[in-house]
């Protein structure tokens, strides 16, 4: 059982276990408008939770993508590599970025769920 | 701050759910629901519908010849024939950019300039101040509306709205004709590499010809998103990104835009800055990846900063990132390999000619 999990800065992760997977909200994939290029973190990073993990590109702007908890990329999606634009089909499913092996599950705790998130967004 | 001001379109911008972004003190859509990839690839293959009616339009009526009007531009008035226009630059004492335009030649002694809005009111008081007494000049911004249909099917749509009259118009001429039973002007111009067409007519008028032009399935509106998108890919300068009053057209590769046979202010500044070289100068270039360099980032060569990106994005047609900025001139040589650089992102870029993209059906 994977549940969903929202940051402030619009990054969501499914926990599944140790297992951390990480993407952008459908609002922000919205926001950024056509996404042209995502850049994917090397698998082995480590990296803390709420810093830096990668960065994407729309026709309009650039953005960094932050680690939604801390730990190492176990795995990226390379397909989106040759199509960015699948970030503003599937934001929320197809469009993952990375996998994270967690070093801090309860790290969770200081992130939204589905419907916390929601209320956050429509206070935007 | 000022308000922004609204084109008659604007509650039709908003209809359409376009986002609305300010843009030279106007309120303007950036792109509709579509987005602005999908807006580019129409306007590459269909028809695209902009509305421009934030741009400035001054009228001229005086002696062309006479009147001052030959020394205020780069170029020449008085030699367009009627019916034509030119594009060219307005210029300051050293040599600065004030503005990119085109004079539209109306008649004998008439003629239309049309400026970009963020810098038509400065614009208009510089050219008047140059004038002779005795022309009459005034600032039809206010009732002066354009839409531009652009695309390669943009002929064919006005041809079935306005008549084939529309179909003779060669490139950068102009007719007037009647448009929606009100006095307009017709003219085969544009910025997106297209064939393409701008349209004046009464600003109370566009919302007409709007509708009417969007009832045509070939036709969909775009934004200002997708038509910088569309300019940057013919390598064309952009007011305010890659142009303004400390770059001087020498600089700016628009030297093909100045006519050093005749006197214009700036004159002296561009021919002492033409003997001695330019220390830095326009280059266009490729990145080897889908990133996109932007406005102010820094150009590297060998490790040093050779200059800084005056305007990038992604291209759809190359399906790289492009850019145009401006480097020392050891640096603009095409095939040159250069880096761009901007807080820890560095891509890798090659200067390359213009325009990036060269499949436009402009001269269809």
């Amino acid at each position: 059982m994977s549940a969903m999990y929202y940051t402030k800065e619009h990054e969501w992760v499914k926990v599944d276990g140790n297992t951390a997977t990480v993407g952008i909200s459908a609002y922000a994939a919205e926001h950024l408008g056509d996404v042209t290029f995502v850049e994917l973190p090397a698998t082995g990073k480590a990296v803390k939770q709420f810093e830096v993990l990668c960065a994407i590109e729309s026709v309009k702007a650039a953005s960094d993508i932050y680690a939604p908890v801390s730990g190492t990329v176990a795995s990226v999606n390379g397909v989106l590599n040759d199509r960015p634009e699948l970030v503003n089909e599937s934001p929320e499913d197809a469009a993952w970025m990375a996998t994270l092996k967690m070093s801090d599950p309860a790290e969770v705790s200081k992130l939204m769920d589905a419907k916390q998130y929601e209320e956050y967004r429509k206070g935007l | 701050m000022e308000a922004l001001k609204e084109t008659p379109l604007a509650g039709r911008h908003r209809d359409r759910k376009a986002l609305m972004a300010p843009f030279g003190g106007w309120d303007m859509p950036i792109q509709y629901e579509g987005g602005i990839l999908a807006e580019h690839r129409w306007c590459r293959e269909k028809a695209a519908l902009f509305d421009i009616c934030h741009m400035g339009e001054f009228l001229y009526r005086g002696d062309i010849a006479g009147g001052g009007l030959e020394d205020v531009f780069t170029f020449s008035v008085a030699s367009i024939p009627e019916g034509r226009s030119r594009y060219g630059l307005l210029l300051n004492e050293r040599g600065g950019i004030i503005d990119d335009l085109i004079v539209f030649r109306l008649g004998r002694n008439e003629a239309m300039i049309v400026v970009n809005a963020a810098t038509a009111p400065n614009d208009f008081s510089v050219i008047r101040g140059r004038l002779k007494p005795g022309a009459e000049f005034t600032d039809i911004s206010s009732i002066t509306g354009k839409l531009d249909p652009q695309g390669p099917l943009s002929r064919e749509v006005l041809v079935d709205l306005l008549g084939k009259e529309v179909s003779s118009i060669p490139y950068f001429r102009f007719v007037k004709m009647d448009v929606l039973g009100t006095p307009a002007i017709v003219s085969r111009t544009g910025y997106t590499g297209e064939l393409g067409y701008e349209i004046f007519l009464p600003w109370d008028k566009t919302v007409e010809l709007w509708d009417r032009l969007l009832a045509d399935p070939r036709v969909k509106p775009a934004g200002l998103g997708a038509r910088d998108l569309l300019r940057l890919e013919m390598g064309y300068s952009l007011y305010g990104n890659d142009l303004d009053e400390t770059v001087t057209p020498l600089e700016a590769g628009l030297e093909g835009f100045v006519n050093f046979d005749k006197e214009f202010v700036g004159r002296n500044a561009l021919q002492k800055q033409r003997a001695e070289g330019p220390g830095r100068v326009r280059a266009a270039f490729r990145v080897g990846s889908r990133r996109s360099p932007r406005h102010n980032f820094e150009i590297l060569r060998d490790g040093r900063k050779v200059g800084i990106v005056t305007s990038g994005g992604f291209s759809p047609m190359l399906g790289c990132g492009i850019g145009l900025g401006r480097v020392s001139p050891d640096a603009a040589a095409p095939g040159s390999v250069l880096s761009i650089r901007h807080e820890g992102v560095s891509m890798d870029a090659t200067v390359c000619d213009l325009p990036f993209y060269k499949g436009g059906s402009v001269r269809a």
